[in-house]
């Protein structure tokens, strides 16, 4: 993309000013090398949001945006509901409230590198991942309420998981009004055999190494120890937030038709948040957010499986579990006051600073992690939010590296083979049930995951904690 | 409504496009029903370049306003049935009646070690949606697909 389309504001904040049918300006927080890099899709997108109904302060693209449908990749937008303010389901994709969580192991990396081998197989074979795994439970339709209901609770309940991991769960681990009643029968029935799923595409379960601590005091808070090891999983709501984002936005789409609104992308499609069908998608939403986070705590219970066979006299502790596709409502100022706004976030992480209220006690001097999925060979990364980031973008960061390439592209110019073994000479396992599916994934079809956090440190969002480096990667 | 034509006659194609974070989908053939055949064989080859086995068949239906809609509506129908059965299909057949669409499709269990399925298609989008005949007459049918 060419820098001169923009006002530059900083060496970080890029603004596109309000111009057509935009309301708001559209605002892009990254370096220069990253804004050239990035597609001229992510303006037009980012511009487009700007023109919704009852946006708030402006449309915004964090560092790792790219092309995505509808909204850009790494978008955040806020809508008022007082002022028209709409909710969108290409606002929040498909897969609804996917995200990451970290487990804290208190192994070293040696005590890894012993059965590094024999632990990935083991990781490999009971964590079910990819397309055609089916889930060891079945849920009828009274527990798939009381499912999407109760989200980590759930599971908890039915010992899938540890209570004490709750408070580090975003929401308690349980979001708020769903409306199961919302939900289709076909949506359910897609998830009946899914729970405790990995997924596929970008989805992982990593085991890392802690290589570099940026944040001495966070890190200590947090409990990363340099060369201690981590499990982080990456994955969400599974089939159930795909047919609800499907159902949604084709109701949306239509709908608009209907109501004579002109959208620049169908995509975008949306409706009023005070009308029945905004009312009934946050209902469905909801309920698919509770999903992604019981399907995390199943999954974080299943890894705590393996663990303790490997290593009985360990535990493994959660460190902290965010999502990144959702809509939620909070409480932001805005012009002096005050005021609920229905915050969108598709492919951005909610990054509250040191105080927030909606923080647990332990973190509330230090702030909430971060957790930033990068590559399988190149790392990822923790950060912790900033209070300044509540005035720069709702208080969100980027939430991963960010495609640089199609896997189209990268599927030409990689052997997932050759990407298997170049990992494996630098201690790296990979382990996936498709090798052409490791070339989509290369690590050079992503942004340098280092320059996305070091630009999301610049501009004010969150802060390095820590470096995360790879040892073993499942991957659906 | 004119007959079931299966797609393995029409010799129009398929293709992947590119987008930064999925896939795209299009097919080609003489007429929308062929082309979303086509595309539909362009969302198997998303999954899996191996050989899907015609061992069973499932019917669909779908309705929608517009043909572009209706077109996304097949891809949606097709992927539900996948996540569904945990199957993949490698055959299509599709008739269109209006705002109507019936289909069948054929395929088989996914056989994870034979098939080494890439990545799972979430959802068809409205972005890069377009339905429509060239000079030439014939029909394209293609949009991103989330995976």
């Amino acid at each position: 993309m060419d820098p001169g389309r923009f006002t530059r504001v900083d060496d970080t904040t890029w603004r596109i000013e309000p111009h057509g049918a935009m309301r708001v300006p559209a605002i892009i927080y990254a370096d220069e090398a990253l804004i050239r890099d990035m597609d001229d899709k992510v303006y037009e997108q980012a511009a487009n949001v700007a023109t919704l109904p009852g946006i708030v302060r402006a449309s915004y693209a964090m560092p790792d945006a790219h092309w995505g449908y509808g909204f850009p990749i790494g978008g955040v937008a806020a809508f008022d509901p007082d002022k028209g303010g709409v909710v969108s389901a290409g606002g929040v994709g498909f897969d609804i409230s996917c995200g990451v969580r970290t487990m804290l192991t208190g192994l070293k990396v040696p005590d890894i590198l012993h059965v590094q081998k024999s632990l990935a197989d083991s990781l490999f074979r009971q964590i079910p991942a990819g397309v055609g795994s089916t889930g060891a439970i079945t849920l009828d339709p009274t527990e798939m309420d009381a499912m999407l209901t109760g989200g980590a609770h759930w599971a908890i309940e039915r010992g899938w998981g540890e209570a004490r991991d709750l408070e580090r769960i975003e929401e308690g681990g349980q979001m708020a009004d769903p409306k199961t009643e919302c939900v289709s029968e076909r949506a359910k029935e897609r998830q009946r055999r899914e729970m405790g799923t990995l997924g596929s595409g970008n989805h992982y379960l990593e085991v890392q190494a802690v290589a570099e601590i940026f944040d001495s005091n966070a890190a200590k808070v947090f409990g990363l120890r340099l060369d201690e090891v981590v499990v982080t999983i990456h994955c969400g709501s599974r089939g159930l937030g795909h047919q609800i984002g499907t159902e949604f936005l084709k109701e949306m789409v239509i709908e608009a038709k209907a109501s004579g609104i002109e959208l620049p992308d169908r995509e975008l499609a949306c409706a009023p948040i005070n009308s029945e069908l905004g009312q009934r998608y946050l209902g469905a939403m909801r309920a698919a957010i509770n999903c992604a986070l019981a399907n995390r705590e199943i999954l974080g219970h299943y890894a705590r499986r393996i663990f303790n066979h490997f290593f009985p006299d360990h535990e493994l502790c959660l460190l902290f579990d965010v999502s990144h596709n959702t809509c939620k409502v909070e409480m932001h100022e805005v012009a002096g006051k005050r005021r609920n706004l229905f915050v969108h976030r598709k492919g951005a992480t909610r990054a509250l600073g040191p105080g927030h209220e909606s923080l647990p006690a332990f973190l509330r001097a230090v702030g909430q992690p971060v957790l930033i999925g990068g590559s399988m060979g190149t790392g990822s990364y923790i950060l912790v939010g900033k209070t300044t980031g509540e005035k720069k973008a709702f208080s969100s960061a980027c939430h991963g590296a960010g495609r640089a390439m199609s896997r189209h592209a990268a599927l030409k110019r990689w052997s997932g083979r050759k990407i298997m073994d170049e990992l494996a000479a630098q201690g790296i396992l990979i382990k996936s049930p498709s090798t052409r599916g490791v070339a989509e994934e290369a690590p050079g079809a992503y942004k340098d995951v280092a320059a996305v956090v070091a630009a999301a440190e610049q501009a004010g969002l969150a802060r390095r904690v820590a470096r995360l480096r790879p040892l073993i990667c499942v991957k659906g | 409504m004119t007959p079931f034509t299966p797609s393995a006659i029409n010799k129009a194609g398929w293709e992947h496009f590119p987008h930064d974070a999925d896939v795209g989908v299009r097919g080609f053939g003489a007429t929308p029903a062929e082309a979303f055949e086509q595309a539909a064989r362009a969302l198997a080859a998303v999954v899996t370049d191996a050989e899907i086995n015609a061992k069973a068949s499932v019917k669909v239906s779908c309705k929608a306003p517009d043909l572009e809609l209706l077109f996304v509506e097949w891809l949606n129908a097709i992927i539900y049935e996948m996540a569904l059965r945990k199957m993949l299909f490698g055959r299509f057949a599709v008739r269109i009646d209006g705002t109507r669409l019936e289909g069948i499709l054929w395929g088989e269990p996914v056989d994870v070690k034979r098939h080494a399925p890439a990545c799972e298609p979430k959802g068809a989008t409205y972005t890069a949606l377009k339905v429509a005949a060239d000079n030439n007459g014939i029909w394209s049918a293609g949009c991103i697909v989330d995976v």
